[in-house]
């Protein structure tokens, strides 16, 4: 039955804000830490769990992927209820303060992609590119998962 | 006539969010496969579209939220309020196998120390060259930098003026917005192509509106492991700003 998916989706998402909220009053911080990821992670145990067992059929499926495909035009709203005039008030200071940290922030991602995957993978012969060889090992690595296989297809 | 249909529009609101959203949704994926021949995702666009609606919702009510302030868009605010985009971001974890995300657990929680340092940073660094010297209104604006909630928490504990706690908040709403609109654009040049670098990702930038919101413009598939470690990042730099963090602008300034 469709509930028991939107059940199962809903009962990961208190457990894991209270597990947060809890997290946070230990830690002694004024705020939720990592709620909504405990729950994420609860929710792939869980899943594939039920999953392997065959208790998963596709009406049950259909609550939680219903709520996933909700999941952009509910970003969209999200995005018409931001407070963009106070942002935009805040003025020149707000503006670059945040510049300078997205900026800094995009630049660091390749270079800790790269520090996690030279540790984690064993050298490679080299080919004739380095941009090649850097290419197939991620087309390796990927084989295994759908997911980036697709993104890959979608650029 | 019309009157009433407008007070059906208001009594249903989160339905007339619904059918506004697939609206808007519509047109901005008839302009992106029309206008830019798909190379602007639709999703990307109905964002901005969104964006700039809130923001001629915020100057028309004064209000704070956006759009939502008017009652006619009164749902909006529920659709995409937390309550339903937490439960939508927990949905796109189904699926997701748990091994991707082990391989990427070190670099993600290296991001998360990294992301929080380099954005307060960032932010103390602007406002010092803006002419501010104290370390409670610096601490309170790099806070702010980090994400627009831990500069309030980070202001109110080691007692910052409600000017500086307002600047804060407009330091982290620009973030995230930027988030929104640049990381479809900065994806093909980072390598945000991947589990393993959306996790990295999630982890560095932290808002999780904005990485929520710049994943799915840039690839769906990557929302669940961006989102998985933004979320610890707010807990993180609350925990850190208005101590550690505090500590080290008073020893330097």
């Amino acid at each position: 039955m469709v509930i028991y998916g939107v059940a199962l989706l809903a009962g990961c998402m208190l457990v894991g804000l209270w597990a947060g909220d809890v997290l946070g009053m230990l830690l002694g911080v004024e705020s939720n830490v990592g709620g909504v990821g405990i729950a994420m992670l609860m929710l792939i145990f869980l899943g594939g769990y039920l999953m392997d067992k065959k208790k998963m059929p596709a009406s049950t499926e259909s609550g939680i992927t219903f709520w996933n495909g909700m999941y952009i035009p509910i970003v969209v709203a999200m995005a018409a209820s931001q407070n963009v005039a106070a942002a935009i008030d805040g003025g020149m200071i707000a503006l670059l303060a945040s510049l300078l940290a997205v900026v800094a922030s995009f630049a660091l991602v390749p270079c800790l992609n790269r520090l996690g995957r030279a540790k984690s993978e064993t050298p490679q012969p080299k080919k004739d590119k380095p941009t090649a060889l850097k290419q197939d090992a991620r087309q390796r690595k990927s084989a295994s998962s759908p997911v980036s296989a697709r993104a890959r297809h979608a650029r | 006539m019309i009157e009433s249909f407008v007070t059906q529009l208001e009594k249903q609101h989160l339905i007339a969010a619904f059918a506004l959203v697939g609206g808007a949704m519509y047109l901005s994926y008839l302009i992106s496969d029309k206008l830019t021949h798909g190379r602007v995702h639709g999703s990307a666009i109905a964002i901005m579209v969104g964006l700039a609606l809130a923001y001629f919702g915020g100057i028309h009510t004064g209000g704070s939220k956006g759009l939502a302030d008017i009652s006619l868009f009164a749902g909006l605010g529920l659709m995409g309020g937390g309550m339903l985009r937490d439960l939508a971001i927990i949905a796109t974890a189904y699926g997701v196998r748990f091994q991707e995300i082990r391989e990427a657990g070190i670099s993600g929680i290296i991001a998360l120390f990294l992301g929080v340092i380099v954005s307060f940073i960032a932010g103390v660094a602007v406002a010092y060259a803006f002419g501010y010297r104290d370390p409670v209104s610096l601490t309170t604006i790099g806070a702010g930098t980090v994400t627009y909630i831990v500069g309030p928490i980070a202001g109110a504990s080691i007692g910052a003026p409600s000017d500086i706690i307002a600047l804060s908040i407009a330091a982290g709403l620009f973030k995230s917005i930027l988030v929104m609109i640049l990381t479809p654009m900065a994806a093909r040049h980072i390598g945000l192509d991947n589990p393993r670098s959306a996790m990295i990702f999630g982890g560095l930038m932290g808002t999780t509106s904005g990485v929520a919101a710049g994943l799915a413009a840039t690839d769906p598939k990557l929302v669940p492991y961006g989102a998985m470690t933004a979320t610890f990042y707010t807990g993180l730099g609350a925990l850190l700003a208005p101590s550690v963090l505090y500590i080290a602008v008073r020893a330097v300034f």
